[in-house]
Protein backbone atom coordinates (compact mmCIF):
# COMPACT_ATOMS: atom_id res chain seq x y z
CA UNK A 1 0.00 0.00 0.00
CA UNK A 2 0.87 3.35 -1.27
CA UNK A 3 2.45 5.80 2.19
CA UNK A 4 0.49 8.84 2.77
CA UNK A 5 1.71 11.86 1.20
CA UNK A 6 2.77 15.40 2.48
CA UNK A 7 0.51 17.60 2.21
CA UNK A 8 2.68 20.69 1.47
CA UNK A 9 4.01 19.44 -2.17
CA UNK A 10 3.81 21.85 -4.82
CA UNK A 11 0.38 21.31 -6.93
CA UNK A 12 1.97 19.85 -10.15
CA UNK A 13 3.79 17.03 -7.59
CA UNK A 14 0.51 16.43 -6.10
CA UNK A 15 -1.48 16.22 -9.33
CA UNK A 16 1.00 13.05 -10.39
CA UNK A 17 0.30 11.28 -7.58
CA UNK A 18 -1.50 8.15 -9.00
CA UNK A 19 -1.13 9.11 -12.58
CA UNK A 20 0.72 6.83 -15.00
CA UNK A 21 2.75 8.86 -17.20
CA UNK A 22 6.15 8.95 -19.15
CA UNK A 23 4.59 6.48 -20.94
CA UNK A 24 7.57 4.83 -23.47
CA UNK A 25 8.49 2.31 -25.58
CA UNK A 26 11.41 0.25 -26.03
CA UNK A 27 14.35 1.90 -28.62
CA UNK A 28 14.56 -1.25 -30.08
CA UNK A 29 13.32 -5.22 -29.63
CA UNK A 30 14.19 -7.75 -26.98
CA UNK A 31 17.29 -9.24 -28.40
CA UNK A 32 19.51 -12.34 -27.11
CA UNK A 33 22.83 -10.70 -27.21
CA UNK A 34 22.28 -8.66 -24.22
CA UNK A 35 21.45 -11.88 -22.57
CA UNK A 36 24.01 -13.64 -23.68
CA UNK A 37 26.26 -11.01 -22.37
CA UNK A 38 25.24 -11.11 -18.79
CA UNK A 39 24.95 -14.82 -18.58
CA UNK A 40 28.74 -14.52 -19.76
CA UNK A 41 29.47 -11.36 -17.05
CA UNK A 42 27.96 -13.26 -14.40
CA UNK A 43 29.49 -16.66 -15.54
CA UNK A 44 25.74 -18.68 -15.79
CA UNK A 45 25.30 -22.17 -16.98
CA UNK A 46 21.69 -22.15 -16.43
CA UNK A 47 20.47 -24.28 -19.73
CA UNK A 48 17.14 -22.33 -19.96
CA UNK A 49 19.22 -19.65 -22.04
CA UNK A 50 22.19 -21.61 -23.52
CA UNK A 51 20.09 -24.48 -24.85
CA UNK A 52 17.68 -24.29 -27.22
CA UNK A 53 15.92 -28.04 -26.91
CA UNK A 54 15.50 -26.78 -23.07
CA UNK A 55 13.92 -23.40 -23.80
CA UNK A 56 11.60 -25.15 -26.54
CA UNK A 57 10.51 -27.45 -23.87
CA UNK A 58 10.43 -25.28 -20.64
CA UNK A 59 9.01 -21.89 -22.04
CA UNK A 60 8.30 -22.47 -25.71
CA UNK A 61 10.89 -20.85 -27.05
CA UNK A 62 13.83 -18.25 -25.84
CA UNK A 63 12.90 -15.88 -22.75
CA UNK A 64 15.10 -13.29 -21.62
CA UNK A 65 16.59 -13.35 -17.83
CA UNK A 66 13.47 -12.01 -15.66
CA UNK A 67 16.07 -9.49 -13.68
CA UNK A 68 17.37 -8.18 -17.02
CA UNK A 69 13.73 -6.08 -17.07
CA UNK A 70 14.90 -2.29 -16.89
CA UNK A 71 18.15 -2.89 -19.20
CA UNK A 72 15.66 -3.15 -21.87
CA UNK A 73 14.54 0.64 -20.70
CA UNK A 74 18.21 2.41 -20.53
CA UNK A 75 18.52 4.95 -23.42
CA UNK A 76 21.86 4.85 -25.84
CA UNK A 77 24.23 6.71 -24.40
CA UNK A 78 23.81 9.17 -28.03
CA UNK A 79 21.69 9.15 -30.39
CA UNK A 80 21.03 11.66 -33.48
CA UNK A 81 18.84 14.44 -32.65
CA UNK A 82 19.19 14.38 -29.05
CA UNK A 83 20.20 17.32 -27.23
CA UNK A 84 20.30 16.30 -23.47
CA UNK A 85 21.45 13.34 -22.29
CA UNK A 86 18.59 10.77 -21.83
CA UNK A 87 17.58 9.16 -18.39
CA UNK A 88 16.11 5.90 -17.32
CA UNK A 89 13.51 6.73 -14.29
CA UNK A 90 12.08 10.31 -15.79
CA UNK A 91 9.88 10.29 -12.91
CA UNK A 92 12.28 10.36 -10.38
CA UNK A 93 14.67 12.93 -11.91
CA UNK A 94 11.69 15.27 -12.26
CA UNK A 95 10.77 14.85 -8.74
CA UNK A 96 14.43 16.12 -7.64
CA UNK A 97 14.07 18.78 -9.70
CA UNK A 98 10.42 20.10 -9.23
CA UNK A 99 11.14 19.92 -5.47
CA UNK A 100 14.64 21.43 -5.69
CA UNK A 101 16.26 17.86 -3.97
CA UNK A 102 19.57 17.90 -6.05
CA UNK A 103 20.92 14.74 -4.52
CA UNK A 104 18.98 11.09 -4.82
CA UNK A 105 19.69 7.81 -3.80
CA UNK A 106 17.48 4.58 -4.07
CA UNK A 107 16.63 2.83 -1.15
CA UNK A 108 14.92 -0.37 -1.97
CA UNK A 109 13.90 -1.74 -4.78
CA UNK A 110 11.19 -4.65 -5.43
CA UNK A 111 10.51 -6.38 -8.93
CA UNK A 112 7.70 -8.50 -9.33
CA UNK A 113 7.99 -10.52 -12.85
CA UNK A 114 4.93 -11.60 -14.58
CA UNK A 115 4.76 -12.56 -18.50
CA UNK A 116 8.29 -13.58 -19.47
CA UNK A 117 10.26 -11.19 -22.11
CA UNK A 118 10.98 -12.89 -25.25
CA UNK A 119 13.40 -12.07 -28.18
CA UNK A 120 11.55 -9.82 -30.47
CA UNK A 121 8.86 -8.50 -28.14
CA UNK A 122 8.12 -4.77 -27.75
CA UNK A 123 7.41 -3.18 -24.31
CA UNK A 124 5.73 -0.39 -23.33
CA UNK A 125 6.49 1.53 -19.77
CA UNK A 126 4.69 3.56 -17.43
CA UNK A 127 5.75 5.29 -14.30
CA UNK A 128 3.22 5.40 -11.40
CA UNK A 129 3.91 8.17 -8.64
CA UNK A 130 2.42 6.86 -5.20
CA UNK A 131 3.73 9.12 -2.47
CA UNK A 132 5.78 11.41 -1.44
CA UNK A 133 6.68 12.17 2.11
CA UNK A 134 7.12 15.22 4.28
CA UNK A 135 10.69 16.45 5.00
CA UNK A 136 13.39 14.13 6.79
CA UNK A 137 16.11 14.76 7.66
CA UNK A 138 18.26 11.90 7.53
CA UNK A 139 22.46 10.77 7.88
CA UNK A 140 22.48 11.45 4.32
CA UNK A 141 20.58 15.55 4.64
CA UNK A 142 17.18 16.59 4.76
CA UNK A 143 14.66 15.29 2.24
CA UNK A 144 11.63 13.65 1.15
CA UNK A 145 11.46 9.98 0.30
CA UNK A 146 9.01 8.96 -2.42
CA UNK A 147 7.84 5.77 -3.63
CA UNK A 148 6.72 4.72 -7.28
CA UNK A 149 6.37 2.11 -9.75
CA UNK A 150 7.67 1.25 -13.25
CA UNK A 151 4.91 -1.23 -15.53
CA UNK A 152 6.32 -3.26 -18.20
CA UNK A 153 3.45 -4.66 -20.60
CA UNK A 154 4.30 -6.17 -23.89
CA UNK A 155 2.96 -5.81 -27.42
CA UNK A 156 -0.26 -8.33 -26.68
CA UNK A 157 -1.18 -5.61 -23.67
CA UNK A 158 0.42 -8.48 -21.12
CA UNK A 159 2.51 -7.14 -17.74
CA UNK A 160 5.58 -8.99 -18.10
CA UNK A 161 6.85 -6.64 -14.42
CA UNK A 162 6.20 -4.34 -11.76
CA UNK A 163 9.05 -2.27 -10.62
CA UNK A 164 8.34 -0.85 -7.24
CA UNK A 165 11.29 2.08 -5.81
CA UNK A 166 11.87 3.78 -3.01
CA UNK A 167 13.89 7.19 -3.67
CA UNK A 168 15.01 9.69 -1.12
CA UNK A 169 15.77 13.35 -2.74
CA UNK A 170 17.95 15.17 -0.70
CA UNK A 171 19.87 18.30 -0.39
CA UNK A 172 23.00 18.10 1.34
CA UNK A 173 23.46 22.18 2.06
CA UNK A 174 20.41 22.44 3.64
CA UNK A 175 21.17 19.29 6.00
CA UNK A 176 24.64 21.06 6.93
CA UNK A 177 23.14 24.14 7.64
CA UNK A 178 20.50 22.78 10.03
CA UNK A 179 23.28 20.90 11.54
CA UNK A 180 25.38 24.08 12.65
CA UNK B 1 23.55 -28.01 -15.02
CA UNK B 2 22.01 -31.32 -14.38
CA UNK B 3 20.30 -29.66 -10.79
CA UNK B 4 16.14 -29.76 -10.69
CA UNK B 5 15.13 -29.01 -7.39
CA UNK B 6 11.50 -30.48 -6.01
CA UNK B 7 9.23 -28.53 -3.64
CA UNK B 8 9.66 -31.79 -1.53
CA UNK B 9 13.36 -31.05 -1.59
CA UNK B 10 13.32 -27.85 0.14
CA UNK B 11 12.72 -27.26 3.86
CA UNK B 12 12.58 -24.48 6.08
CA UNK B 13 15.38 -22.69 7.51
CA UNK B 14 17.88 -24.89 5.33
CA UNK B 15 20.93 -23.20 3.98
CA UNK B 16 21.80 -22.62 0.72
CA UNK B 17 25.22 -23.43 -1.10
CA UNK B 18 27.53 -20.95 -0.99
CA UNK B 19 29.14 -18.88 -4.00
CA UNK B 20 32.01 -16.78 -3.38
CA UNK B 21 33.19 -15.00 -6.82
CA UNK B 22 36.32 -12.40 -7.31
CA UNK B 23 35.57 -8.92 -8.51
CA UNK B 24 37.96 -8.07 -10.75
CA UNK B 25 37.78 -4.43 -13.09
CA UNK B 26 36.23 -6.76 -16.18
CA UNK B 27 33.47 -8.07 -13.81
CA UNK B 28 32.67 -4.66 -12.90
CA UNK B 29 32.63 -3.33 -16.73
CA UNK B 30 31.24 -6.36 -18.79
CA UNK B 31 28.28 -6.63 -16.20
CA UNK B 32 27.53 -2.74 -16.64
CA UNK B 33 28.11 -3.10 -20.21
CA UNK B 34 25.79 -6.01 -20.25
CA UNK B 35 22.62 -3.85 -18.26
CA UNK B 36 23.36 -1.32 -20.50
CA UNK B 37 24.37 1.10 -17.33
CA UNK B 38 27.00 3.52 -19.01
CA UNK B 39 27.16 5.55 -16.06
CA UNK B 40 31.21 6.06 -15.18
CA UNK B 41 31.07 5.18 -12.12
CA UNK B 42 31.23 1.87 -13.05
CA UNK B 43 34.21 2.19 -15.58
CA UNK B 44 35.93 5.27 -15.00
CA UNK B 45 38.34 4.94 -11.96
CA UNK B 46 38.99 8.51 -11.87
CA UNK B 47 35.46 9.67 -11.92
CA UNK B 48 33.99 6.90 -9.18
CA UNK B 49 37.27 8.26 -7.21
CA UNK B 50 37.75 11.67 -7.38
CA UNK B 51 34.06 12.50 -8.37
CA UNK B 52 31.74 10.10 -6.46
CA UNK B 53 34.58 9.72 -3.62
CA UNK B 54 34.23 5.72 -4.08
CA UNK B 55 37.26 3.49 -3.32
CA UNK B 56 37.21 2.26 -7.41
CA UNK B 57 34.87 1.62 -9.84
CA UNK B 58 31.45 -0.06 -8.54
CA UNK B 59 29.23 -3.10 -9.46
CA UNK B 60 26.15 -1.72 -10.24
CA UNK B 61 22.69 -2.72 -9.13
CA UNK B 62 21.36 -4.46 -12.36
CA UNK B 63 24.28 -6.61 -12.66
CA UNK B 64 23.76 -7.22 -9.56
CA UNK B 65 20.34 -8.61 -9.43
CA UNK B 66 21.36 -10.93 -12.19
CA UNK B 67 24.14 -11.79 -10.22
CA UNK B 68 21.48 -13.23 -7.39
CA UNK B 69 19.22 -14.72 -9.82
CA UNK B 70 22.76 -16.94 -11.11
CA UNK B 71 22.46 -17.51 -7.54
CA UNK B 72 19.12 -18.80 -6.93
CA UNK B 73 18.79 -20.98 -10.43
CA UNK B 74 22.48 -22.56 -9.85
CA UNK B 75 20.43 -23.91 -6.90
CA UNK B 76 16.91 -24.51 -8.30
CA UNK B 77 18.12 -25.90 -11.83
CA UNK B 78 15.90 -24.41 -15.20
CA UNK B 79 12.39 -25.09 -13.79
CA UNK B 80 12.97 -22.71 -10.98
CA UNK B 81 11.16 -19.61 -11.61
CA UNK B 82 11.32 -16.13 -10.39
CA UNK B 83 8.15 -14.32 -8.76
CA UNK B 84 9.50 -11.51 -6.93
CA UNK B 85 12.85 -10.03 -5.54
CA UNK B 86 13.41 -7.20 -3.51
CA UNK B 87 16.88 -5.44 -2.90
CA UNK B 88 18.52 -3.35 -0.05
CA UNK B 89 21.45 -1.58 -1.29
CA UNK B 90 23.96 -1.51 2.33
CA UNK B 91 27.81 -1.38 0.72
CA UNK B 92 29.11 -1.54 -2.63
CA UNK B 93 31.36 -4.03 -4.18
CA UNK B 94 34.54 -3.21 -5.91
CA UNK B 95 37.69 -4.67 -8.01
CA UNK B 96 39.63 -7.21 -5.73
CA UNK B 97 36.37 -7.63 -3.45
CA UNK B 98 35.32 -11.77 -3.02
CA UNK B 99 31.72 -11.26 -3.36
CA UNK B 100 30.06 -14.10 -1.03
CA UNK B 101 26.63 -15.23 -1.49
CA UNK B 102 25.30 -16.69 1.61
CA UNK B 103 20.84 -17.79 1.78
CA UNK B 104 18.62 -19.46 3.99
CA UNK B 105 14.92 -20.64 2.92
CA UNK B 106 12.67 -18.75 4.97
CA UNK B 107 9.18 -20.05 3.90
CA UNK B 108 8.11 -23.36 2.17
CA UNK B 109 4.42 -22.55 0.62
CA UNK B 110 2.23 -25.25 1.42
CA UNK B 111 0.21 -26.16 -1.89
CA UNK B 112 -2.22 -28.70 -3.03
CA UNK B 113 -0.94 -27.75 -6.64
CA UNK B 114 1.76 -28.77 -8.76
CA UNK B 115 4.30 -25.72 -8.42
CA UNK B 116 4.76 -24.88 -5.16
CA UNK B 117 6.60 -21.41 -3.66
CA UNK B 118 10.19 -20.56 -1.76
CA UNK B 119 10.92 -17.46 0.18
CA UNK B 120 15.02 -17.09 0.13
CA UNK B 121 17.01 -14.48 2.07
CA UNK B 122 19.87 -14.14 1.06
CA UNK B 123 23.10 -11.52 2.03
CA UNK B 124 25.64 -10.56 -0.58
CA UNK B 125 29.04 -9.41 1.04
CA UNK B 126 32.60 -9.16 1.00
CA UNK B 127 34.77 -9.62 3.60
CA UNK B 128 33.56 -7.58 6.50
CA UNK B 129 31.15 -5.47 4.48
CA UNK B 130 27.54 -6.32 4.22
CA UNK B 131 26.73 -5.28 0.79
CA UNK B 132 23.07 -6.37 -0.47
CA UNK B 133 20.74 -7.82 1.78
CA UNK B 134 17.63 -9.63 -0.80
CA UNK B 135 14.38 -11.31 -0.34
CA UNK B 136 13.28 -13.36 -3.46
CA UNK B 137 9.91 -15.56 -3.91
CA UNK B 138 10.65 -18.59 -6.38
CA UNK B 139 8.29 -21.03 -7.84
CA UNK B 140 9.43 -24.98 -8.18
CA UNK B 141 7.99 -27.61 -9.46
CA UNK B 142 6.35 -30.59 -6.73
CA UNK B 143 7.50 -33.33 -9.46
CA UNK B 144 9.56 -33.80 -11.69
CA UNK B 145 6.95 -33.53 -14.29
CA UNK B 146 5.51 -29.96 -13.39
CA UNK B 147 6.65 -27.01 -14.75
CA UNK B 148 6.09 -23.80 -13.18
CA UNK B 149 6.96 -21.68 -16.45
CA UNK B 150 3.49 -22.98 -18.00
CA UNK B 151 1.71 -20.99 -15.82
CA UNK B 152 -0.05 -18.02 -16.95
CA UNK B 153 -2.37 -15.50 -15.73
CA UNK B 154 -4.31 -16.29 -12.45
CA UNK B 155 -2.41 -19.17 -11.66
CA UNK B 156 0.85 -17.63 -11.15
CA UNK B 157 0.62 -15.74 -7.91
CA UNK B 158 4.32 -14.03 -7.61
Amino acid sequence: MAAQSADDLPEEVQSWIGQERYSEKTEFPIEMGYVLTTLSATQNGNPLYWDEKVAKALTDGPITLPTMVSVWFRPHDWSPGRTEPAVALQLHFDLKDRLGLPEAVMSDNTIVFREPIRPGDELTTTQILYSVSSLKTTKLGTGRFWDFEVRFVNQRGELCAEERYTGFGYNRDASRRESK
Amino acid sequence: MSVELLLGDVKEGAELPVLEKEVKPVTVVLGAMASRDWRPQHHDYKFATQNNGLDDIIMNTPNLAAWFERYLTDWTGPKGRLGRIKFRMKDSVYPGDTMRFAGKVTRVEPTVEDVGWVEVAIELSAGDKSCVGCEARIALPKTAEANPWKLKGDDWKP
